[in-house]
C-alpha cells in the first residue's frame, strides 16, 4: 500500500487523524510519519524471530507457493515452512521474491550493508562450472518447453552472476 | 576417537581466566559468523558424502591459514555422547553440532577446529560457524580476531554471497552479515532490584535479545544472560559491534548502580542472603546443577561487592563450567547417575572453595 502523503513509498504505519474533523485513517511511509513526529519502528521489528516463525507457520508469506522447488537441492518452500531452514544457497534464487519479503519481515530490510565479498579466483572457475551446468539445464528446459523450470534456473543463474 | 583436551591451551577454557574488562560482571565475550560454501547443499540437506567433502575443503583451508593452522581438529561425529556433551558444556561447540538436540542428531562430517579462543565448527546448521571467545568484556579483540579468520578462510574457500542479501545462511535469521556478537553477563543486581524486565524489554526494542547460559533455546540460570544482536541484515558488522558495545556499557552501568542501591537500602538482608549462599556451597553434601548455579551467583555477587574476599573470579568461573554433569563424570572417569552427580558436584565445589580460601 502506498503512503497517503507522498504517494511514492510503501506505507508502514496506519494513523488515525483526529485533529481535523472528520476523523480519518492515514497510511504513511516511514519518512512522512517521521515528519509528523510519529515513530514507526518499522526498521526494527520488536520480536523479529518470533514474528518470522509465526509468519512462516501461518503461511502468510508462503501462501500459494508451497510447491515451489529449488532445482539445485530439490527442496520446496513447504520444506522450508516445516523446518525454518533453507536447503542451499540457490534456494535464495529459487524463492527470491518470497524470501525478500521474509527478510524484510525479519530484519526490517533485505539489503545487506556489511562486508562485500568476492570469492577467490580458483573458486570462480569452479563456480563457472556450476553455472555451465545450470545453463545446459536451462537450454534443455527451454527446448522441452518447461518454462516454469526454466524461469527458476534463470533465477539461480542470476544469483550466481 | 577419544577426546584429549589437554592438547588445547588451558583445555580450551582460558576464556574463563577473568583477565578482560569488567570480568566480575561479564564472564565472556563472543563473536560468531555463519558462512556457507558455494556449490554445496546446506548441512541439513546435504548427503553424508557431501558433508565429508565440505570438511575436507575446510581442513585444507584451515591448514594453510596462518591464524588457524595450529588449531586442533576434533571429529565430533566420531566422539561418544559424553565427550560431545563435555565440549558443549565448555562452550566450545553448539548443542546442534554436539548432536544433543533430539531434532538434530549428530551428523557425519560434524567437526570443530579448536584453538586459543578461536573455533571453527563445520557442518553445524551452516557449513561454517566461526567463533572467537574472549574473557571478560572484550568485544574489540574478539571482533578483530574474527575479521582475520573470516578473511583467511574466505580467500581459500568460496563463500555463498548474494549482492542484495549478503552472506547466505541456512536460516534467514542469520542472512546478511551472518554475525552474532554476544556477551555472557551476570546481572543479579538488576534481578534482585526487579529492574531486569525493564532492561531486557529495552534491549529488545533496539534490536538486541537475550538468551540463557548456553545460547539459543537455553534457560536463564544463575542470573547469567547472553545478550546479543537480534538482526544480522541492514547494518554493517562494525555498526552491530559498536551498538552492542554501547548497549553492554549501559547494562553494566545499570547493574553497578543496582548493586549500590542494594547495599544502601537492603544491606544486611543482602549480606545475609549472600553469606548463606556461600555457607551452603562450603558445606552442602549434595547440590543440583540449578542450586549450584544460584548459590554461585550469590557468591559471585558477594565477591563483586567485596563482602567476601580472598576468592578469585577465575575460581568462580571454573566452578560454573566444571560442576556440570559431563565434567563431573569426566573427572570421576565414569558415567554418574543424577544423585551421584549431585554428590560429586557438592564435593568438587567444597574442595575448590577450601583450596582457595583455606579451611
Amino acid at each position: 500500500m502506498l503512503c497517503d502523503s507522498c504517494k511514492e513509498r510503501d506505507a508502514v504505519v496506519q494513523v488515525t487523524q483526529v485533529t481535523d474533523p472528520p476523523v480519518r485513517q492515514l497510511n504513511l511511509c516511514e519518512k512522512c510519519a517521521a515528519e509528523r513526529g510519529i515513530e514507526t519502528h518499522s526498521a526494527m521489528p520488536k520480536q523479529p524471530l518470533a514474528d518470522f516463525i509465526q509468519a512462516v507457520q501461518q503461511k502468510q508469506l508462503l501462501a500459494g507457493s508451497e510447491s515451489w522447488r529449488c532445482t539445485f537441492c530439490n527442496s520446496t518452500l513447504r520444506d522450508f515452512r516445516n523446518t525454518s531452514r533453507l536447503g542451499c544457497a540457490y534456494c535464495y534464487g529459487a524463492f527470491e521474491v518470497k524470501l525478500r519479503d521474509l527478510l524484510r519481515g525479519v530484519h526490517g530490510t533485505s539489503k545487506h550493508q556489511g562486508k562485500r565479498y568476492h570469492p577467490p579466483a580458483q573458486a570462480m572457475e569452479e563456480g563457472a562450472s556450476v553455472a555451465t551446468e545450470l545453463r545446459t539445464r536451462l537450454r534443455r528446459a527451454v527446448e522441452q518447453e518447461q518454462f516454469e523450470e526454466a524461469a527458476k534456473l534463470r533465477d539461480q543463474l542470476k544469483v550466481m552472476e | 576417537m577419544t577426546l584429549d583436551l589437554s592438547l588445547l591451551p588451558d583445555g580450551g577454557v582460558n576464556w574463563l581466566d577473568a583477565s578482560g574488562d569488567h570480568s566480575g560482571i561479564v564472564l565472556s565475550t563472543r563473536v560468531r559468523l555463519a558462512r556457507n560454501l558455494e556449490g554445496f547443499a546446506f548441512p541439513g540437506r546435504a548427503r553424508d558424502g557431501e558433508r565429508l567433502r565440505i570438511l575436507a575443503r575446510v581442513r585444507e583451508a584451515v591448514e594453510s591459514s596462518p591464524h588457524l593452522r595450529r588449531n586442533l581438529l576434533v571429529r565430533v561425529d566420531e566422539l561418544g555422547s559424553d565427550d560431545r556433551l563435555l565440549l558443549h558444556e565448555r562452550h566450545l561447540i553448539s548443542k546442534e553440532l554436539a548432536g544433543l538436540d533430539q531434532q538434530h542428531p549428530v551428523r557425519s562430517g560434524a567437526a570443530v577446529f579448536l584453538g586459543d579462543g578461536i573455533g571453527v565448527m563445520v557442518n553445524e546448521e551452516d557449513h561454517l560457524r566461526l567463533q572467537t571467545l574472549r574473557s571478560g568484556f572484550n568485544l574489540a579483540d574478539a571482533f578483530a580476531d574474527m575479521q582475520r579468520i573470516d578473511e583467511e578462510l574466505g580467500e581459500r574457500i568460496p563463500f555463498a554471497f548474494h549482492e542484495e542479501f549478503g552472506f547466505l545462511t541456512s536460516c534467514p535469521t542469520n542472512t546478511g552479515t551472518g554475525l552474532r556478537a554476544s556477551a555472557l553477563i551476570h546481572l543479579p543486581g538488576l534481578v534482585l532490584t526487579k529492574e531486569i524486565n525493564k532492561t531486557l524489554a529495552g534491549l529488545q526494542q533496539i534490536g538486541f535479545t537475550y538468551r540463557g547460559l548456553y545460547g539459543e533455546g537455553s534457560e536463564v540460570v544463575g542470573n547469567f544472560f547472553q545478550i546479543s544482536n537480534q538482526t544480522t541484515l541492514g547494518r554493517s558488522e562494525e555498526e552491530i559491534v559498536d551498538k552492542l558495545l554501547q548497549v553492554l556499557s549501559t547494562v553494566i552501568a545499570r547493574e553497578e548502580e543496582a548493586r549500590r542501591v542494594l547495599l544502601r537500602d537492603a544491606g544486611y538482608i543482602i549480606e545475609d542472603k549472600l553469606w548463606r549462599a556461600y555457607g551452603t556451597l562450603r558445606y552442602a553434601r549434595s547440590l543440583t546443577f540449578d542450586e549450584a548455579m544460584n548459590f554461585l551467583s550469590g557468591v559471585r555477587l558477594a565477591v563483586g561487592l567485596k563482602l567476601i574476599t580472598g576468592l578469585s573470579v577465575y575460581t568462580l568461573n571454573k566452578l560454573l563450567i566444571f560442576s556440570q554433569a559431563a565434567h563431573l563424570s569426566h573427572a570421576e572417569g565414569r558415567p554418574l547417575s543424577e544423585s551421584e552427580a549431585n554428590l560429586a558436584r557438592a564435593r568438587y565445589v567444597r574442595q575448590a572453595l577450601a583450596a582457595e580460601v583455606g579451611t
